[in-house]
C-alpha cells in the first residue's frame, strides 16, 4: 500500500513537474537490469560484495564519485573540497564537505549533515561488522558543523583524503531509518536493510533476497526530468552465459552486468543485432604470483613463510625473469578476455598518470631470451627436457580458482613453461574456498602452499597508495597473524619500504605518481609477480537502451538516472 | 498400524537430531568460506570484524546448540506468534539469519515456496500422469513399436542430463522461435487471463524439461510392475473366467501394479521441496533449489543448515508415508 502511494506520488509529481522540461521522469517504462549473481542485500555496508555495492548505488549516494575517466565529481556536494578551494586543510588533516541545498530522502524529510555524520557512526560502531569500514580508516571525528556543512577529521595528515563518503562503497544511509540498527544490532534491521532510504533516482518498492529487486522512480529526485525509467526490475541469477545471451540475443533485458564469458561466444550471440557490449578499464590486474618463500611441505608448519626459507629456484631472479619471458600476454588475452581486457606488465595499470613503461619489455614473448637467459644462470636441461641446477629442478605447483578463462590461460602458460624447459603443474581450487581465507584450510591463496599462483587483484578508487602499501615486509603472511597478510609473494625489500613511506607523505599529484611508478616498476622488474592482463569490465546493453556511460572506478549503475529509451 | 506409526515417529526424533549435528558438523569443517566472494580490497583486518559479526569466531558446540534453540524454539514460537496474534515474552528472539542476505532463513524458505511447487510440483504431477498410461500400454504391447518408441524416449529422458535438455530448449524456443521467455518472472501475479497466459508461458519450458525427466524414471517402474503382474496366475483366471481384457487390464494388473509405484512417488516427493537445482538455475526460476545452491556456493551456512534439515525431516516424514501407504494399498502387509 505504502509503495503504491510512493508510485502515485511520483506519478502526479512526474506530471507536474516534468512539463516543462524537455525529458520527462517515468516516461520510458520499465528497465530491465540482469545480475547472474543475485543480489542479497541492499545495504552495502552489511555485504561488501560488488553486486550489493552497484545495486544500491541506484538508490542510496555518496557525497561524491567517480565518473567514468576516474575524475571526481561533486554528487550531494556542491564542489570537491581542495587545498585551493579551502574546503581541505592546509596540514592535510581535516576535509570540510558542503552539501548541495535542497537535497531530500525519498520520504521526503531534507538530507543534513547528521545522516553523513551518522554514516560514519553507523559503519565504525563495535560489533557491526561493517563490510566497508577500510573506507573510514584514520579518521577521528566527523562532525556537522552546520546543516549543509560535515567536517572529517584525520588522526594523520591524509593527502588523499577522498575516502569515506566517496565511491558507491561508501554512500549515505538516513539516520532516520538506521538510527536503531546500530552495532550487534544491524543484521536485525532487514525491512531497512532490504529497502534503505535513499537520495538516488530510484527507491526500492519490492526487495526479493537473491532474486529479484522491483524499483520505481524518486518522487522527490532532486532533477524533476529523472528518471526517465518509471520503474527498473532487477532480475538475478543463473549464469553469465545465459545472461548475456538473454541481453544480446534474445533481447529479454536492457542490461547485463558482469558478462564474463569467452570472447568468441559474446561474438556469436552479438550477430542477432540485439545488443552490444560495453567496456571500462579499471585497476584489475590478472597475475601470477611467485612465492619466494618454500613451499615444501616437508617444512610442516614453517611451510611458505619466511622462517621457512627461501624458495629453492624461484630466488633466483633469472628463473623470475625467464618465466615472465617466456608468456604470450597477447595469445592469453585472445582466448580468454577479449574486449576485456589488455596485456599490461604493470600492477598498477591505471589511472594514466601512474602508467609506467619500464618493463614493457614483457609485452614480448621471447622464448629464445628466456633459454639464453636460463642457460646463462646454470640451469641446464637433463634427459627429461626440465631444467635443473644442484638437484633442484625447474617443476612448479600452479594453482588458481575454478574458472574455464583461469584454466584456460593456465594450459597455454604450461606450454610456454615447457619450451623453457620449466615443468608444472596445474591446480584449480573452488574460488569461494581459494579467497575464503579460512586459516583452516590449506588452500587459501594467502597460505599460498604452491610455487606460483594466478588471480586477479584490484584498488578501490583512483589512488593506490594503499594498495602499494600490500607489499610491504610487514604484510606477509604467516601464522602469527592468522595467515591474514596480503603480501602473497612474500616479496621483502627495505628499499621498497621506503618509497612507499614516501609515498604516504607526498601531497604533490605528480610527484605521487612518480613514486608509484617507482614501486610498480619495481615489483615487476623483481619478479614479485608476472603481470598478465589488465582486465576490464565488461557488461552488455539493449540497443535500444542510451545513456550508458560504462565506469570502472564507481559503480557501473551510476549515472542510472540518466539512462532513457531510444525513441 | 497406528501404534507402528507413532512408534515410527518417535524413533524419527533422535534420527533427526544426529542428521542436523552431522549436517552441521559437515557444513564446519567444509573449508569454503562465507567472505570467500568478497572483493580481495576489503582489508584482513575488516574480515575478521565480519566474521564476528556473524558468530563465527564462538566455538563450534555453541553455534551448534544456538541454532538448535533458534530453529526448534524461537522459529516455531514466531510462527505461532504470526498466527495466533499471541505475545510470548518480549517476542524480541534471535531468529535463524542468513550470512549473505543478513535476514531471517524462514522467510526467504516460505519466499520461495511458490514459483517451486507451481514449477517442479507441476512437472512432477505431469510427469505422473504422463507415465501412468505409457508403462501401461507399453507393459501390454511389450516389443511393439510404441513400446520400443516409449522405451527408446524414456531412455534418452533418464540419461540426458536437465543442464542439456534445459539449454537445448531455449536455444529452440527462446532464441530462434521467440515462443516462450529464457526468464522465470517471480514477480508475474495471475490476476487475469493475459497475465494467466503470461504465467503459462514461461513455465512450459522448465516444467516440459522436468516433465521428462519424471516421466522417463516412473514409466520404467510403471512397465516393469506391470510385466511383473501381467504372468501372475491371478491374471489368467481372471481371463479364463472370461473377464472383459479391459477389466483384467485396468483393474485387476493396474490396480496391483501401482502398489509399488505408489510408494516410489511418495518417496520422490521431497525431492519437489528440495526443487531442481540445475533446471531453476537455467530459468532462473530463482526458487528452493537455487536458494540452496547459493547458499552453498556462498557458504552461507545458516542457510543451507536449515534446508538441509527441512529436507531431512521431509525424507524422513515421506519414507513413514510410503511405508504406511504400502500397509493401507497392499492388505498382505501388517506390521503390527
Amino acid at each position: 500500500m505504502k509503495s503504491l502511494k510512493i508510485l502515485l506520488a511520483g506519478t502526479v509529481a512526474a506530471l507536474a513537474l516534468g512539463g516543462a522540461a524537455q525529458a520527462q521522469r517515468g516516461t520510458d517504462g520499465d528497465l530491465k537490469i540482469l545480475f547472474w549473481q543475485a543480489v542479497s542485500t541492499l545495504n552495502p555496508y552489511l555485504s561488501g560484495g560488488t553486486k550489493e555495492v552497484y545495486s544500491s548505488s541506484m538508490v542510496i549516494e555518496p557525497l561524491a564519485r567517480y565518473d567514468e575517466t576516474g575524475t571526481l565529481v561533486p554528487w550531494l556536494v556542491s564542489e570537491i573540497p581542495t587545498v585551493a578551494n579551502g574546503g581541505v586543510a592546509s596540514d592535510m588533516k581535516s576535509i570540510t564537505w558542503k552539501i548541495k541545498p535542497g537535497v531530500k530522502w525519498s520520504d521526503g524529510s531534507a538530507f543534513t549533515a547528521d545522516d553523513v555524520v551518522f554514516t560514519w557512526q553507523y559503519c565504525t560502531a563495535p560489533d557491526g561488522g561493517c563490510a566497508q569500514k577500510a573506507q573510514y580508516e584514520g579518521i577521528t571525528k566527523v562532525e556537522a558543523v552546520d546543516p549543509q556543512t560535515v567536517k572529517v577529521s584525520f588522526a594523520e595528515p591524509k593527502y588523499y583524503p577522498y575516502g569515506a563518503f566517496v565511491g558507491a562503497q561508501s554512500p549515505v544511509i538516513q539516520k532516520a531509518q538506521f538510527k536503531d540498527c546500530v552495532g550487534a544490532k544491524a543484521p536485525g534491521c532487514t525491512a531497512a536493510n532490504f529497502g534503505p532510504i535513499g537520495t538516488g533516482p530510484f527507491v526500492v518498492k519490492e526487495f526479493k533476497p537473491n532474486d529479484v529487486i522491483t524499483f520505481v522512480a524518486n518522487p522527490n529526485f532532486r532533477d524533476a526530468a529523472k528518471p526517465a525509467f518509471a520503474s527498473v526490475t532487477l532480475k538475478g541469477g543463473g549464469d553469465a552465459a545465459s545472461a548475456a545471451r538473454a541481453v544480446l540475443e534474445t533481447g529479454e533485458f536492457d542490461y547485463g552486468w558482469n558478462m564474463q564469458v569467452e570472447p568468441e561466444v559474446l561474438e556469436t550471440m552479438m550477430k542477432a543485432g540485439k545488443g552490444k557490449l560495453v567496456t571500462a578499464f579499471g585497476t584489475q590486474v590478472e597475475r601470477i604470483n611467485l612465492n619466494w618463500t618454500n613451499p615444501d611441505p616437508a617444512l610442516g608448519d614453517k611451510r611458505s613463510t619466511v622462517e621457512g626459507g627461501k624458495h629453492p629456484s624461484l630466488s633466483d631472479p633469472a628463473v623470475r625473469k625467464a618465466l615472465s619471458m617466456a608468456i604470450d600476454r597477447d595469445i592469453i588475452n585472445e582466448a580468454g578476455y577479449g574486449a576485456a581486457g589488455k596485456p599490461t606488465c604493470n600492477i598498477v595499470p591505471a589511472p594514466d598518470i601512474y602508467i609506467s613503461t619500464a618493463n614493457d619489455w614483457c609485452l614480448k614473448q621471447d622464448i629464445a631470451g628466456a633459454n639464453k637467459l636460463l642457460d646463462d644462470a646454470g640451469w641446464k636441461k637433463g634427459g627429461d627436457g626440465i631444467r635443473a641446477k644442484n638437484g633442484v629442478k625447474l617443476s612448479y605447483l600452479y594453482q588458481t580458482s575454478t574458472n574455464s578463462v583461469r584454466q584456460g590461460t593456465q594450459a597455454l602458460v604450461k606450454d610456454w613453461w615447457q619450451q623453457i624447459g620449466v615443468a608444472s603443474e596445474l591446480r584449480n581450487i573452488s574460488a569461494s574456498v581459494f579467497f575464503g581465507g579460512d586459516p583452516a584450510s590449506p588452500d587459501t591463496f594467502q597460505k599460498f602452499y604452491a610455487d606460483v599462483e594466478m588471480y586477479t587483484n584490484n584498488f578501490d578508487g583512483t589512488d593506490p597508495e594503499k594498495y602499494l602499501t600490500e607489499w610491504l615486509c610487514n604484510k606477509i603472511p604467516a601464522p602469527a597473524n592468522g595467515w591474514q597478510g596480503q603480501n602473497m609473494p612474500r616479496y621483502c625489500n627495505p628499499d621498497y619500504d621506503k618509497i612507499v613511506a614516501e609515498l604516504s607523505k607526498t601531497s604533490d599529484l605528480k610527484q605521487r605518481a612518480e613514486l608509484a611508478k617507482k614501486a610498480n616498476d619495481m615489483l615487476t622488474a623483481e619478479g614479485a609477480h608476472i603481470p598478465l592482463i589488465h582486465r576490464g569490465q565488461i557488461s552488455s546493453t539493449a540497443v535500444t537502451l542510451q545513456g550508458v556511460r560504462m565506469n570502472a572506478w564507481d559503480s557501473e549503475l551510476w549515472n542510472v538516472a540518466d539512462w532513457s529509451r531510444k525513441k | 498400524m497406528f501404534t507402528y506409526t507413532i512408534r515410527r515417529l518417535m524413533f524419527a526424533v533422535p534420527t533427526l537430531l544426529v542428521i542436523s549435528f552431522v549436517i552441521f558438523a559437515l557444513l564446519d569443517l567444509a573449508p569454503n568460506d562465507p567472505l570467500g566472494d568478497l572483493p580481495l580490497t576489503i582489508p584482513p583486518e575488516v574480515r575478521e570484524q565480519i566474521r564476528a559479526a556473524m558468530g563465527l569466531d564462538q566455538p563450534f558446540l555453541f553455534r551448534y546448540l544456538k541454532w538448535l534453540q533458534q530453529f526448534f524454539v524461537n522459529e516455531p514460537l514466531n510462527i505461532l506468534e504470526q498466527m495466533t496474534g499471541w505475545q510470548f515474552g518480549d517476542g524480541n528472539r534471535m531468529r535463524v539469519l542468513s550470512w549473505a542476505t543478513r535476514s531471517p532463513v524462514v522467510d526467504l524458505i516460505i519466499q520461495r515456496m511458490p514459483q517451486t511447487l507451481w514449477v517442479v510440483g507441476m512437472a512432477y504431477v505431469f510427469g505422473i500422469l504422463l507415465a501412468i498410461p505409457v508403462g501401461v500400454i507399453s507393459a501390454y504391447r511389450q516389443y511393439s513399436i510404441f513400446d520400443q518408441v516409449g522405451t527408446f524416449v524414456t531412455m534418452v529422458g533418464y540419461s540426458v542430463p536437465t543442464f542439456f535438455t534445459g539449454v537445448l530448449l531455449i536455444v529452440i524456443f527462446s532464441s530462434w522461435l521467440q515462443w516462450f521467455p529464457s526468464i522465470y518472472d517471480t514477480n508475474l501475479v495471475v490476476r487475469d487471463w493475459s497475465s494467466f497466459i503470461a504465467q503459462i508461458r514461461q513455465m512450459f519450458l522448465p516444467v516440459l524439461v522436468l516433465a521428462l525427466y519424471n516421466a522417463s524414471q516412473i514409466t520404467r517402474f510403471v512397465r516393469a510392475s506391470m510385466l511383473d503382474n501381467l504372468s501372475q496366475d491371478y491374471v489368467r483366471t481372471a481371463r479364463s473366467k472370461g473377464v472383459k481384457e479391459k477389466t483384467v487390464l485396468l483393474v485387476h494388473v493396474l490396480r496391483n501394479s501401482l502398489i509399488p509405484v505408489v510408494t516410489v512417488i511418495a518417496l520422490g516427493v521431497p525431492t519437489i521441496f528440495s526443487g531442481a537445482i540445475i533446471t531453476e538455475q537455467i530459468f532462473r526460476v530463482n526458487g528452493l533449489g537455487q536458494l540452496l545452491i547459493t547458499a552453498v556456493q556462498g557458504a552461507d551456512i545458516p542457510l543451507v543448515q536449515t534446508l538441509t534439515f527441512i529436507f531431512a525431516v521431509l525424507i524422513v516424514l515421506f519414507n513413514l508415508i510410503a511405508d504406511v501407504l504400502y500397509g493401507i494399498l497392499d492388505p498382505r502387509i501388517r506390521y503390527d
